[in-house]
């Protein structure tokens, strides 16, 4: 069976149509003043999903995720949880807590207090509440640190008590607002892990907001991508990758060259489009629009091959043009090839072996060509 | 969630209202036609009249406007340079014993303050009068222009005057032609704190003025002592006045310079 | 060149008010010391002994021998002192308690206020302090009088039938107090609750707790550093307050700045006035002191 990019392990309810979600916006929209922070939106979280909101600032994310924290109410529409309707609820009754971005770590409190800081507004007894303090320090390696104060701790050690509190009181849903992006990138990089892990372990929904791609990919089963207050794809972080159903989608995702053209064909699950820049694309299509309609294409840099020779079959998914710029990363190479029509497009090699015999060189003409299923026809 | 709640707004209003009540009620008063203050017999500005003809209160308040001129001036001299000291050189010898006589004087009885100035005057055998006032109004007040005037330093960003040493500037010219404009409104502000104290002050200009330098506060203060009077309710509305004015000035002048600054961000930002 | 004027020019700006201070502030108490060891004489200036320097050193021995602590031995054999002492630490207390309990909710009302209005509101706690201490006092008496306008109004109203008896009371100076010094109070607290985290607050909500019990959690404990600096800048200068008392407290009332002027002005009595301002300065020292490092660390965390 084929797959869009390797599938993490076998969790996928959102595609079975039996599967109940746990939370449920339902045509929510939230106004401030005469601002849409979110706009007629709804959205399926399951049980036990690490689910990722992703966009730019002010895309209605954080919002959404205060209104499931309570801190928000939404203007119209309504927020279901585990089959409740929590639009009455306060913050402070609700099954679900939050990591702030900020951490929000009260300074007047030890490490070990804030951790227990939630478990002693249940009125848990005192013996329970140290026994449940010292199982979270474990959980969070910072039994050492039970004592400190928070502006005695590193920025990873003060993130981690705050995800320790939060974690406490075994919520049905944690909340993440941007929870690595006070760390530093190999913290983060080394953090997602662990995050993964605990989500696990622990069996829990967490719902992360997040404006880091690559953090976003890495962490979560899905991924919904916001924008101005409206989600616009939710899918896996494959799927948005591999399959973006709108320009938007594709460019805010990694790198994309997306190619203008109309189509000519279509039929058989193909498609054939002749773009201004002089490609004739050939590809498989998951819809089809009509011939005639305008269209974009859109294919990820390193899914373009770079050669000198021309492909066996130029005539179609293949165009001529001039080495521009060459960017050596390291890991992969990247050329930018001016077409024919004056536009650049970006194509990365990865480079597998250290030494080459006659590299590509600036001003060179090169071919940029292409398989009938390494791009994708957009929706808009 | 940051909601401005009915309790916050009314313990504000009432807060409010009690700080400017008796104030108010000051003002309209001293339009009262009666002499008895608190018995309203119509309006009149006769009181005005009377106090413009009260010589002694008129010499009074010209001791206290030079007193006040000078002392704010030299005081925020001395007190920008304690700023600097405090804020820029964090170890020097007896710099715990500077601070201590920085902060103290703000919260010292103005008795005690008064008192000891008296004694040193007399102690070195100094004559009392204008300039001893003006001295001991320079040594209380300093301290409250360090104070707003550090609280500017320590918000200030550094590198802009590395900047300007990195360009050759002195530390001298870096600090006349770079952090004196930038620090400039806290250090006015400074200087019109420093006025208000020293117009304002009764107990140390009693201790340390001497003959012919009675100061308005001394003299308003014996005739207060003697009861109320609508002569005086005009003089205090004056004060008021031109303290208002002085206030609506200034909060003008910050906000017209906030707005051409809006407007010159804006202008800069289309202008791209 | 450049070295040497820089070198100059930190120089300056420390030693200048360095010495200023040096002379002007805390050579006086000194001087007051000294002063509360001598004896009354009828003389310019009125105590003795007076230092000259043609004394020389003997001369000058021979004057320190004349010190005596009498000063003190009276000071507390007169209940007077002990008790304007004490009564001044009560007067002070309570009004500094009142004023923390109205200043309180004024400065978490302003800080909760839209953060266009906070300006505005600041200002306007400051603006009273920028009139005249002197006309704010005596403001008040033409309100608190027997015959004055809250009598008048609370008769007019209804509410009272004989006029309230609160001019020359201590309640008078509480009042006195308590509004002379609300911004001192004010302002600290409101520059402490003003720059809380308010994510703190809806973590305490997130993790359980109702908003009003987030208040007295976090909040509250938070605010500390501001009511220990608002109390210290109210309590302090109201031990030794003059004015009000001297307007609106009546002639049984004893504070010890009162006393003070009265010994120094009336009974012309300069040391044993030097001895009361000398104790009432050790009394102050501790708070004074506190102020300070409140200072200092507030400095601290500034940089």
């Amino acid at each position: 069976m084929k797959s869009l990019g390797n599938i993490r392990r076998s969790f996928a309810p959102w595609t079975d149509p039996d599967a109940k979600p746990f939370i449920t916006f339902r045509n929510v929209t939230k106004r401030f003043g005469d601002f849409t922070a979110v706009d007629d939106l709804t959205l399926n979280i399951y049980h036990r999903e690490f689910f990722a909101l992703l966009g730019a600032s002010g895309c209605g994310k954080s919002t959404l995720l205060r209104m499931l924290a309570g801190f928000e109410r939404p203007t119209s529409g309504e927020i279901i949880l585990d089959g409740q309707d929590i639009a009455g609820i306060p913050p402070y009754k609700r099954p679900v807590n939050m990591m702030f971005q900020s951490y929000a770590l009260f300074p007047h409190m030890t490490v070990e207090s804030n951790i227990g800081f939630g478990l002693r507004q249940d009125g848990m007894p005192k013996n329970q509440i140290a026994e449940r303090v010292a199982q979270m320090l474990k959980l969070v390696k910072l039994e050492k640190f039970a004592k400190r104060k928070p502006h005695q701790l590193s920025g990873g050690q003060r993130q981690r008590v705050a995800l320790a509190r939060s974690l406490a009181k075994r919520p049905k849903v944690l909340l993440l607002d941007e929870p690595l992006g006070a760390l530093d990138k190999k913290l983060r990089e080394e953090t997602q892990f662990e995050l993964m892990d605990l989500q696990q372990e622990l069996g829990l929904t967490f719902v992360v907001v997040t404006h880091d791609q690559e953090e976003a990919m890495t962490m979560a089963d899905r991924i919904a991508v916001m924008s101005h207050g409206k989600v616009i794809q939710v899918a896996t972080p494959a799927e948005i990758y591999e399959a973006p159903n709108s320009r938007f989608v594709a460019d805010f995702i990694g790198d994309v060259n997306i190619l203008d053209g109309k189509v000519s064909a279509s039929g058989n699950g193909k498609i054939e489009l002749a773009t201004s820049d002089g490609f004739t694309v050939r590809t498989a299509a998951g819809h089809a629009p009509a011939a005639g309609s305008a269209a974009g294409f859109a294919i990820r840099p390193e899914k373009l091959k770079v050669t000198r020779a021309a492909p066996v079959d130029a005539s179609v998914n293949a165009a001529e043009g001039e080495i521009w710029d060459i960017g050596y990363l390291g890991d992969m190479t990247v050329f930018y090839v001016k077409l024919g029509s004056g536009k650049v497009v970006k194509a990365s090699m990865l480079n597998a072996q250290r030494e080459v015999e006659d590299p590509i060189a600036y001003d060179e003409k090169v071919w940029v060509s292409f398989g009938e299923t390494a791009g994708v026809v957009l929706k808009d | 969630m940051n909601t401005w709640s009915r309790f916050n707004i009314v313990s504000v209003v009432l807060g409010f209202a009690f700080l400017y009540l008796p104030i108010v009620l000051l003002v309209i008063f001293s339009f009262n036609e009666s002499k008895l203050v608190t018995v309203w017999a119509g309006f009149s500005t006769r009181w005005y009249v009377s106090l413009f003809n009260n010589q002694g209160l008129m010499d009074a308040a010209w001791v206290t406007i030079r007193v006040a001129l000078l002392s704010a001036t030299v005081a925020t001299v001395l007190g920008t340079m304690a700023a600097l000291a405090l804020t820029r050189y964090t170890r020097f010898r007896g710099r715990l014993l500077f601070s201590g006589m920085v902060y103290a004087p703000l919260v010292m009885p103005e008795v005690i303050t008064g008192l000891s100035l008296l004694l040193l005057f007399v102690a070195i055998g100094f004559d009392r009068g204008f300039v001893t006032v003006m001295l001991a109004h320079i040594t209380f007040s300093m301290c409250f222009v360090t104070v707003v005037v550090q609280s500017r330093l320590l918000s200030f960003d550094r590198s802009i005057e590395e900047a300007a040493m990195d360009l050759g500037a002195t530390p001298v010219k870096t600090f006349f032609e770079v952090t004196l404009p930038v620090i400039a409104p806290a250090v006015l502000s400074g200087w019109m704190l420093a006025l208000t104290l020293s117009l304002d002050d009764l107990v140390i200009a009693s201790f340390t003025s001497g003959p012919g330098a009675t100061t308005l506060p001394m003299k308003i203060y014996s005739q207060v002592r003697l009861g109320v009077t609508p002569e005086i309710n005009a003089a205090c509305t004056l004060l008021i006045g031109l303290v208002a004015i002085g206030v609506l000035i200034a909060s003008l002048m910050t906000k017209r310079r906030e707005v051409q600054r809006q407007r010159d961000e804006q202008a800069a930002f289309a202008g791209r | 060149m450049t070295k040497l004027g820089s070198a100059i020019f930190s120089r300056l700006v420390i030693i200048i008010p360095y010495a200023w201070l040096l002379f002007f502030f805390l050579i006086p108490f000194f001087i007051v010391f000294r002063i509360s060891l001598s004896t009354t004489a009828i003389a310019q200036p009125p105590y003795e002994p007076v230092f000259a320097l043609a004394d020389g050193l003997s001369g000058l021995l021979a004057k320190i021998g004349q010190f005596s602590f009498d000063n003190y031995v009276w000071l507390t054999e007169d209940a007077l002192y002990l008790n304007a002492y004490l009564s001044s630490l009560w007067i002070a207390g309570v009004s500094t308690l009142i004023t923390l309990l109205i200043g309180y909710p004024i400065a978490y009302g302003m800080a909760q206020a839209p953060r266009t209005l906070r300006p505005t509101l600041l200002m306007l706690v400051i603006l009273p302090f920028w009139t005249s201490f002197l006309i704010r006092v005596y403001a008040w008496i033409a309100i608190l009088k027997p015959e004055g306008l809250l009598n008048q109004f609370l008769i007019g109203i209804g509410i009272i039938d004989t006029p309230l008896i609160i001019m020359n009371t201590n309640w008078a100076i509480y009042i006195g107090i308590v509004y002379s010094y609300l911004p001192f109070m004010v302002l600290p607290l409101y520059s402490a609750l003003e720059k809380m985290d308010n994510t703190l607050i809806e973590a305490a909500q997130d993790l359980g707790c109702p908003q009003i019990s987030a208040f007295w959690k976090v909040t509250f404990p938070l605010s500390i550093p501001g009511i220990v600096a608002g109390c210290m800048l109210v309590f302090i200068p109201a031990v030794g307050e003059f004015v009000i008392p001297d307007l609106l407290g009546g002639s049984q009332t004893l504070m010890i700045g009162k006393t003070l002027w009265n010994e120094f002005n009336a009974n012309r009595d300069w040391p044993v006035s030097a001895a009361v301002a000398t104790i009432l300065l050790l009394i102050l020292v501790v708070p004074i002191v506190f102020f300070q490092n409140a200072q200092a660390k507030a400095e601290e965390q500034g940089r």
